[in-house]
C-alpha cells in the first residue's frame, strides 16, 4: 500500500549505484549482500562521480556489467597493482578492489601485502566466503579446519592441507594500512555494522591514512553445502570462529 | 482468533526476482514475512509475502541478495485486525 | 629536452619515453633493465609522472595496466625472464586493448619467439620494434607510444645490454607522428562521464551497451581480436633497412645492435668487392616479409645472423619459402655473467662467419661471389 498519504520511501528495489540487478549468483549468495552496501556507502559519502571500482576474478565478475561505477577489469589476484596504477594517476577519486578470498588470499597474496606496505589509499573489499566458488567450491587459503570443499571432501586437514590465513590480522600488522577491519553479512544486524566499517575505510582513503582493508565473511551455500537458510548458522559457527569480526587496525590521522 | 497490529511501513516485493533463499524470513524483526509453500514465481521459486505490522526498518533489503525489497515507511502508523493466530515465525 | 648530449642508452631511452608524453613507469630491477627503471625514477616525477619501483614484475605490469586504464601513457619493462613472469598480463592487456609500452633490455638475442609469436596464451600479437642504436632507439621509443595509441595495442621495443649500457650522443627532441592522439573516451575516471566506463579484457560492456553480437560471448571477443591483429599485420608498415642485395649473392639478415656490425661488416666485403648484402628488419612483427623476399630473390644464399639458437630465422625461411639456402650463422654468445656482451659482438666475427658463407658459395657454384 504504497499509494497510502504520508508515505515515504525508505530504500529503492534498484540501489542507485546498479545499472541492473538481475544476476545468476546463487540463491543465498552473500556478495550481491555485500556489494550493494559499498555502493551506499559510496552514496553516502557522495562519492558516485569519483569512484572507481577494480574487480577481481570470481562470481562478483558479473558485477562488472551491473555496476554504475567506473570499472576496470584485472586478472585474478592483480586487483591491487591495478588499482594502485588507478590511484597515482587519479589522487582524488575513491579506487577500491572487489575480490574474493581465492582471488586474494591465494593467487593475490603478495599484492595485497604489498599494497598495504606501501600504504596506497586505496580500499580493498574482500568478499570471503572460504572457497573459490566460481570454478565450482574449491578450498582456499581462507577455508577453515574441518570445512568440507570439493578439493578438502573429508574436511580441511592441518596437517594435510595446512591452516587458514587470518588475511585482515595479517594486514592490519603492516604500517601502511590505515584502516582493518572484518565483518560479514549474515544477519540485518552484521550489515549494518559491516557498512560502518565500509564507511570507515573509504573515510580512511579520502583522509589519506592508507591502505584500508574490509574483510567481509559472505555466505556460499552451494559451496558449503548448506541450504540456503542454513548460511548464516554455518558461517558463524565455521568461518565466523577463525575470522573474527571486528575492528582491527584505526590509525590516526597524521601518521 | 483476531488481533490488531500497527503497521509503520511496507515493501513492495519483487516477486520474480526472489530464488527462494528464505533469508528475509528470520532476518524480519516482527516477523511478518512468510514464504509461500505451493506459489512458485516464474523461475520455480516460492518468495516472500508481506503480512500487516511491517514497520519499514529494511532489514529485509538489507538481507536479501536479489534486490527484492523496495521499503516504504508510513508517517503515521495504520492500525490492522489480523485473523491469523500466529505470525510469519509461527508465533502467536 | 632539446640540446644534443652525451648519454647512456637507457638514460636516452627514459628521455625518449618522457618526450613522448609517458606519465606513469613501473618496473623490477633486473640487469640490464634497471639502469631504464632508475632513470624514470628520477626523471617522471620532474616531469609531473609517477615511477614505482614495484615490489614484482607481476606488480610493476598490474601498475601500468591501471595507469594505462585512466588513459595516460605509461611503461613497463624487464628482461626476457621477467616479461616472462608477466605473460599472463601482456596476453590479457592486449585483450583488454590497452596501449602498454614495454621493453625488453634483454640478455642476448633468444627472447625473439618470446616478443613476436607472443610468450602468453591465446592468439595475439604486440608489435616490436628492434632498435641497432642509441639514437634509433630514441625514434623507435617515440613511435611506440605512438603505435601503441594508434592501434590501442602493446608495442614491444626489444633491447639488449650493448643498447642499456653504451654512450652516444643524443637528442631527445619530441617527435611528431603527424596523426595526432587519439581521443580515449574509453578511459576511466571516475565521473562516469556520459555514463559509466568499463575496461576490460572479458569482451563485455555495462549493462545497457551491449550490442546484438554480444550473445556469442567470448568467441566473438577472441574473433574480434584476431580481427584486429590482422588488421594491424596488414596495415601497420613493416619498417626495415637494406643494403647492397641488388647484385648480392649473399644477403646477410640480423636485427637489433648485432645488426650494426652487420652492416659494419657488409660494407667493408664490399669495399673488397664482395657481392654481399644486409636486410635489418626493425619491426620484428610485423615481419619485413616482403621486403626480405625481394631483397633476398637473387640470392644464392641468405645468412641469418642471430644471438639466440636461431629464432628469427622462421621467419627468414617463411619469407624466402625456399628460393634459397638459408643458413644459421649465429649462436649464443654472452659474457661471462649471462646478462651482457658476449664475443659475437665483434666486426672479425661476423666478417669470418659472413666470408665462410661466401666461400661456400664460390666452391658451389664455381663463380666468385
Amino acid at each position: 500500500m504504497t499509494d497510502h498519504p504520508g508515505t515515504h520511501l525508505v530504500a529503492p528495489l534498484k540501489p542507485e549505484l546498479f545499472l541492473t540487478t538481475e544476476h545468476h549468483l546463487c540463491p543465498g549468495c552473500g556478495e550481491p549482500v555485500a556489494t550493494r552496501i559499498v555502493t551506499e556507502v559510496l552514496c553516502e559519502l557522495a562519492q558516485q562521480r569519483s569512484a572507481v571500482c577494480v574487480l577481481g576474478i570470481g562470481c562478483y565478475t558479473a558485477f562488472a556489467r551491473m555496476l554504475d561505477i567506473d570499472t576496470v577489469q584485472a586478472l585474478h589476484g592483480r586487483a591491487p597493482s591495478v588499482a594502485t596504477g588507478v590511484k597515482r594517476m587519479l589522487p582524488d577519486v575513491s579506487v577500491f578492489t572487489l575480490q574474493g578470498d581465492g582471488d586474494m588470499v591465494n593467487e593475490g597474496l603478495q599484492e595485497v601485502l604489498h599494497t598495504a606496505a606501501r600504504g596506497e589509499n586505496v580500499t580493498a573489499i574482500l568478499l570471503n566466503n572460504g572457497v573459490f566458488g566460481e570454478t565450482g567450491g574449491h578450498m582456499t587459503a581462507t577455508s577453515v579446519i574441518g570445512q568440507r570443499t570439493k578439493t578438502s571432501l573429508d574436511g580441511r586437514d592441518a596437517e594435510y592441507h595446512g591452516h587458514p590465513i587470518r588475511i585482515a590480522d595479517l594486514v592490519a600488522r603492516l604500517d601502511g594500512a590505515g584502516y582493518v577491519a572484518r565483518g560479514s553479512v549474515h544477519s540485518a544486524g552484521a550489515v549494518a555494522k559491516t557498512k560502518k566499517m565500509i564507511r570507515a575505510a573509504f573515510e580512511c582513503q579520502v583522509e589519506r591514512r592508507g591502505f584500508s582493508l574490509v574483510e567481509v565473511l559472505t555466505m556460499c551455500p552451494t559451496g558449503w553445502f548448506v541450504p540456503t537458510a542454513d548460511g548464516p548458522d554455518y558461517m558463524e559457527q565455521t568461518l565466523g570462529q577463525i575470522h573474527v569480526m571486528g575492528e582491527l587496525k584505526v590509525a590516526r590521522a597524521g601518521r | 482468533m483476531s488481533r490488531t497490529v500497527l503497521t509503520r511501513g511496507t515493501v513492495v516485493i519483487d516477486v520474480d526476482a526472489c530464488k527462494g533463499c528464505d533469508l528475509c524470513i528470520p532476518a524480519c524483526p516482527p516477523a511478518v514475512l512468510v514464504m509461500t509453500t505451493t506459489d512458485v514465481n516464474r523461475n520455480g521459486f516460492r518468495y516472500p509475502q508481506l503480512l500487516p505490522g511491517c514497520t519499514g526498518c529494511r532489514a529485509c533489503l538489507d538481507v536479501c541478495p536479489d534486490f527484492c525489497f523496495e521499503v516504504h515507511k508510513y508517517d503515521e502508523p495504520i492500525e490492522e485486525v489480523v485473523d491469523a493466530p500466529v505470525d510469519g515465525r509461527g508465533r502467536a | 629536452m632539446s640540446e644534443r648530449r652525451l648519454m647512456e642508452g637507457s638514460e636516452a631511452l627514459a628521455e625518449a619515453c618522457i618526450a613522448a608524453g609517458c606519465r606513469f613507469f613501473a618496473g623490477y630491477p633486473m640487469t640490464p633493465f634497471t639502469e631504464l627503471l632508475e632513470h624514470m625514477a628520477r626523471r617522471l616525477p620532474e616531469e609531473g609522472g609517477v615511477c614505482v619501483n614495484a615490489e614484482s614484475e607481476i606488480e610493476a605490469i598490474g601498475m601500468a595496466w591501471g595507469a594505462l586504464a585512466t588513459g595516460v601513457r605509461a611503461a613497463t619493462g624487464s628482461t626476457g625472464q621477467g616479461l616472462s613472469l608477466m605473460q599472463e598480463s601482456l596476453a590479457e592487456i592486449t585483450l583488454a586493448r590497452l596501449p602498454l609500452v614495454v621493453f625488453n633490455m634483454a640478455r642476448g638475442g633468444s627472447d625473439y619467439f618470446q616478443a613476436t609469436r607472443g610468450g602468453g596464451h591465446g592468439d595475439y600479437r604486440h608489435i616490436v620494434l628492434a632498435p641497432m642504436d642509441i639514437n634509433e632507439g630514441v625514434e623507435l621509443t617515440q613511435l611506440a607510444f605512438h603505435l601503441a595509441d594508434k592501434w590501442r595495442n602493446p608495442v614491444l621495443v626489444y633491447g639488449d645490454y650493448l643498447l642499456s649500457h653504451t654512450y652516444e650522443a643524443v637528442d631527445v627532441s619530441p617527435l611528431d607522428f603527424g596523426d595526432g592522439r587519439p581521443a580515449k573516451d574509453w578511459a576511466v575516471d571516475g565521473r562516469r562521464d556520459p555514463r559509466a566506463k568499463l575496461v576490460t579484457m572479458l569482451g563485455f560492456n555495462k549493462h545497457g551497451e551491449e550490442s546484438p553480437g554480444m550473445a556469442q560471448g567470448m568467441e566473438r571477443h577472441f574473433q574480434a581480436a584476431v580481427e584486429h591483429t590482422a588488421a594491424m599485420e596488414r596495415g601497420e608498415p613493416a619498417l626495415v633497412d637494406v643494403g647492397f642485395c641488388d647484385d648480392a649473392d649473399v644477403v646477410v639478415v640480423a636485427f637489433g645492435t648485432l645488426a650494426k656490425f652487420v652492416r659494419y661488416v657488409v660494407r667493408q666485403l664490399r669495399a673488397d668487392g664482395h657481392r654481399v648484402g644486409y636486410v635489418r628488419p626493425i619491426t620484428l612483427w610485423p615481419f619485413p616479409s616482403e621486403a626480405v623476399a625481394a631483397a633476398t630473390k637473387g640470392a644464392r644464399a641468405v645468412a641469418v645472423l642471430e644471438n639466440s639458437g636461431g629464432q628469427m630465422i622462421d621467419d627468414v625461411r617463411l619469407a624466402v619459402l625456399g628460393r634459397a639456402p638459408v643458413e644459421f650463422i649465429g649462436g649464443i654468445s654472452t659474457d661471462s655473467s649471462g646478462f651482457g656482451v658476449g664475443d659475437l659482438l665483434d666486426t672479425e666475427v661476423v666478417r669470418a662467419r659472413i666470408e665462410a658463407v661466401l666461400a661456400s658459395v664460390v666452391a658451389s657454384e664455381g663463380a666468385p661471389a
